[in-house]
């Protein structure tokens, strides 16, 4: 597998030179694997906004280098624009950025900034909002007159129509309802299915980024924290609770069971794992598994 | 019998048709009372009807069918508003959009300079209602320099500056992160135990839901479900049904009791699981 | 970034003239304008210039502030130079093509340039020295008498509290946007000048809509915090003029007559 992104070594430092200085990322590299899902992790103020605007060119660091694909992204003015389209951004409540008369015309903006041809923009239109589960004759009406829920998810096509190879999602399910979450991440996961893309997800919730990431990164104060599989990095979970993050409920629990002097495994951090666990204990180490 | 101090009465609401539009009725027939004191959770999904609820509860909206009373002030008596609206406290989502003022104090005295309180009043009641949500040293400081949950507990103490009795909050709490969620739901439970405030909280999460006394459940406009939270969350199929999702905790031990072990669901908080855990795995 | 500009140009102190009634400080800024065009002598505009200068030294705030203040009136300084020197008859000193500079053009172009710099330093000095809240208070105070004649004073100083809270807000929202937009390969800055106007498109509408339901949200969340205009309001902050106020406007009256006589005074003195 190659590297679509690797991040070597960048600083952002806010307002350099004046009393209000301040670095919002620290020296950080990272890379992220073709077709990879990563979830990164960290309290709000902790930079992960300000580092993930680099990937794509959006905030140049002040040091260090950004490359995708193996080119450096600030190499020339064409680098970065390639950069642009390859990795796609989704900010935080992306239903704010919907502009257009219809949904049609939304979803199709960054496909015709790419300079693509009618029928292809078409083709990515339609696909793009078969995967966020917009019926087909949601595309004529205005975005505005869409419900939360699906507002959220046309601003979604608008990115994954662009069709990148990196997919960076911002707090994707920020202010919605169970149902509203998992709509959400069921998209993402069907656009990674069928498009072979790599996503990197940002949120503060560990439960989410748990369910769904074969890698997590904890960003804390502008450093990268920890990393490694979600197994590995919810067995530490007293570096997490000290960086201000939310640990899932049955991991607080297996803590406390564990505490009390029962041989559980402190990596769990689903329900089907925590039960899987107090199952194989109670049949002695061996029995049903789910 | 304590009196209720809210009390919606066959409550039907129907939004204004538009055009092309179907009409739905985002309440129906819905009878709720909370008495003094009280710490009432509603929870329901988007669209369940939670939030038409609570904007009945200082006549905002307006019920098509049923009355709503606070304490004992029908809502739809014009002359009223603006003594339900003092009794009745009300706070949104989006703490950007309630924050009035450049200055965080002047911010808190909006409500009572509106009531015309004398001065010296009003700067007691700004000082005292920044202290009970932690925010005094704020109070010369600008509201979009702090942080959600910051933002937040001063439109709390904005609204505490009436003096209110009931405090309705309408999700206050999705659009903040963890850490602004922990300290606006102890600022508001600590409200409630204090200062004896009734409290009803509009949430969607099933951990904020936990520390209420009481859970009602929307779902369609309707009251689907009602009772103490160990009471509501044991319902884990109905829950489910209801597109919420149970607390972890219940949910573990309702997917042992589906594996044929006879554990109570009943256990909520973490130190109650691990209690029914520990001593199911050590039996 | 669009984060970085000040706005209100307020810079917070404790100075004397920090510390003065803003009603007190409008109106002694109204009063130093009008001493700036009775004034016709150089010894009046000797004493404006010292006076403010002095008020720039005790409010501690960088006379590079003052100047930077001006920067964007230079052209305007210029323009104005330029036409009091070409059209002011009087005996001429240089002459070219059809223009004539006369002596008495060159003064009046050094005491109208003179003027207006004057001018723009002292208001700048009250926007300096005044937080924009206070200087909405005391005009909403001092142009209180004007609401029986229904002119809706209230409702306009409320309007402009409401404006500078969420001007930040909006700015940010702004730059959130463009960056968002960007992200989809919008291209800001190149192209024809019709180019770059419909790529503001996507960035105007949804700052509009944003707008329109903040405005909306605030709106509702006013009248649940009984906002019903400005009718029986009270204030947590009232304005009270100290003895300090009062001496800073007889101050102001007395400058005032001082700058008039100036020319029959110098003359009786010197």
């Amino acid at each position: 597998m190659s590297e679509i992104l690797t991040v070597q070594n960048i600083s952002h430092i806010y307002s350099a030179g004046t009393p209000f200085e301040r670095a919002a990322v620290k020296n950080i590299s990272l890379s992220v694997q073709e077709g990879e899902f990563v979830g990164l992790i960290g309290h709000t103020g902790s930079g992960k906004s300000t580092l993930v605007q680099h990937f794509n060119g959006l905030l140049k660091p002040t040091s260090g280098t950004v490359l995708v694909d193996g080119q450096d992204i600030h190499a020339s003015k064409e680098a970065t624009r390639r950069a642009r389209f390859q990795v796609g951004l989704v900010f935080q409540y992306p239903e704010y950025q919907l502009f257009e008369e219809t949904v049609y015309k939304d979803i199709a903006f960054g496909p015709r900034n790419m300079g693509l041809d009618e029928g292809e923009i078409d083709r990515r239109v339609r696909t793009a909002a078969q995967q966020v589960g917009l019926p087909e004759d949601a595309l004529e009406v205005s975005p505005f007159d869409l419900s939360g829920g699906q507002k959220r998810r046309a601003a979604l096509a608008g990115v994954f129509a662009m069709e990148p190879r990196l997919l960076v999602l911002d707090e994707p399910m920020a202010g919605l309802d169970p149902v509203g979450r998992e709509e959400i991440l069921q998209c993402i996961e069907r656009f990674r299915r069928v498009s072979g893309a790599a996503v990197l997800f940002v949120t503060h919730s560990m439960e989410d980024a748990a369910r769904v990431s074969d890698r997590l990164i904890v960003l804390n104060q502008g450093e990268i924290l920890m990393q490694g599989s979600p197994a590995e990095v919810f067995s530490n979970s007293q570096a997490l609770t000290a960086a201000g993050l939310d640990i899932p409920t049955v991991t607080r629990l297996f803590i406390e069971l564990r505490r009390r002097g029962l041989p559980l495994s402190p990596a769990v951090y689903t329900v089907p794992q925590a039960l899987a666990e107090i199952l194989r204990l109670k049949n002695g180490g061996e029995g049903e598994v789910c | 019998m304590e009196k209720a101090i809210v009390s919606a009465e066959n409550v039907t609401y129907t939004y204004p048709a538009e055009e092309g539009k179907q009409n739905h009725a985002a309440l129906h027939d819905v009878t709720i009372s909370v008495k003094q004191g009280e710490f009432v959770a509603v929870l329901g999904h988007n669209g369940s009807g939670k939030s038409t609820f609570a904007k009945h509860l200082n006549a905002i909206l307006l019920p098509s069918g049923g009355a709503v009373y606070i304490d004992g002030m029908d809502t739809r008596e014009e002359g009223l508003l603006l003594a339900i609206r003092e009794k009745c406290g009300m706070v949104f989502q989006n703490p950007d959009n309630q924050i009035v003022a450049t200055v965080v104090e002047e911010d808190v005295a909006f409500a009572p300079e509106n009531m015309g309180v004398a001065p010296e009043e009003i700067r007691r009641r700004v000082d005292a209602c920044l202290e009970t949500v932690g925010m005094g040293e704020y109070k010369r400081h600008a509201p979009h320099l702090l942080s959600g949950g910051q933002k937040q507990r001063i439109a709390i103490a904005g609204v505490l500056a009436m003096e209110p009795s009931i405090l309705v909050m309408d999700e206050p709490t999705a659009m903040l992160d963890p850490a602004g969620r922990r300290e606006v739901m102890q600022t508001v439970a600590r409200l409630n135990r204090e200062k004896g405030i009734t409290v009803i909280l509009i949430t969607h999460h099933m951990d904020e839901a936990a520390m209420a006394g009481r859970i009602i459940v929307m779902h369609e406009g309707e009251v689907a479900l009602e009772g103490t939270p160990r009471e509501v969350f044991a319902r884990v199929e109905e829950i489910r049904r209801l597109s919420l999702l149970p607390p972890q905790t219940v949910d573990l031990l309702w997917h042992l009791r589906a594996q044929g072990f006879d554990l109570p669901l009943e256990a909520l908080s973490v130190e109650e699981c691990a209690d029914v855990l520990e001593a199911f795995l050590k039996k | 970034m669009l984060k970085d500009i000040t706005l209100g140009q307020f810079f917070p102190g404790s100075s004397l003239l920090h510390r003065l009634d803003p009603r007190a400080k409008l109106v002694a800024v109204v009063l130093f304008v009008v001493s700036l065009f009775i004034s016709s002598s150089f010894w009046g505009y000797a004493l404006c210039f010292l006076f403010l200068a002095w008020c720039v030294h005790i409010s501690r705030i960088s006379p590079k502030m003052i100047l930077k203040s001006l920067r964007p009136l230079v052209i305007i300084l210029i323009f104005t130079g330029v036409l009091n020197m070409l059209y002011t008859p009087g005996e001429a000193i240089f002459h070219f093509w059809i223009f004539n500079i006369t002596k008495e053009g060159i003064f009046n172009a050094a005491f109208m340039i003179f003027r207006i710099v004057l001018l723009i330093a002292a208001t700048s000095m009250l926007t300096y020295t005044t937080s924009p809240i206070a200087l909405t208070d005391a005009l909403e105070r001092l142009l209180g008498p004007l609401k029986k004649l229904h002119v809706p004073v209230h409702e306009f100083a409320m309007m402009m509290t409401i404006a500078l809270r969420f001007i930040p807000t909006l700015i940010e929202e702004t730059d959130k946007i463009m960056s968002a937009q960007k992200a989809r390969g919008a291209d800001f800055d190149s192209g024809s000048l019709i180019d770059r106007a419909k790529a503001l498109v996507p960035i105007l509408v949804p700052l509009f809509v944003s707008a329109f339901r903040r405005a909306d949200e605030l709106a509702t969340a006013m009248e649940c915090r009984l906002y019903h205009g400005g009718e029986g309001r009270t204030r947590l902050n009232t304005l009270v003029m100290a003895p300090r106020d009062w001496g800073a406007l007889a101050f102001m009256a007395a400058f005032c007559l001082l700058v008039m006589n100036a020319q029959r005074i110098a003359a009786v003195v010197l």
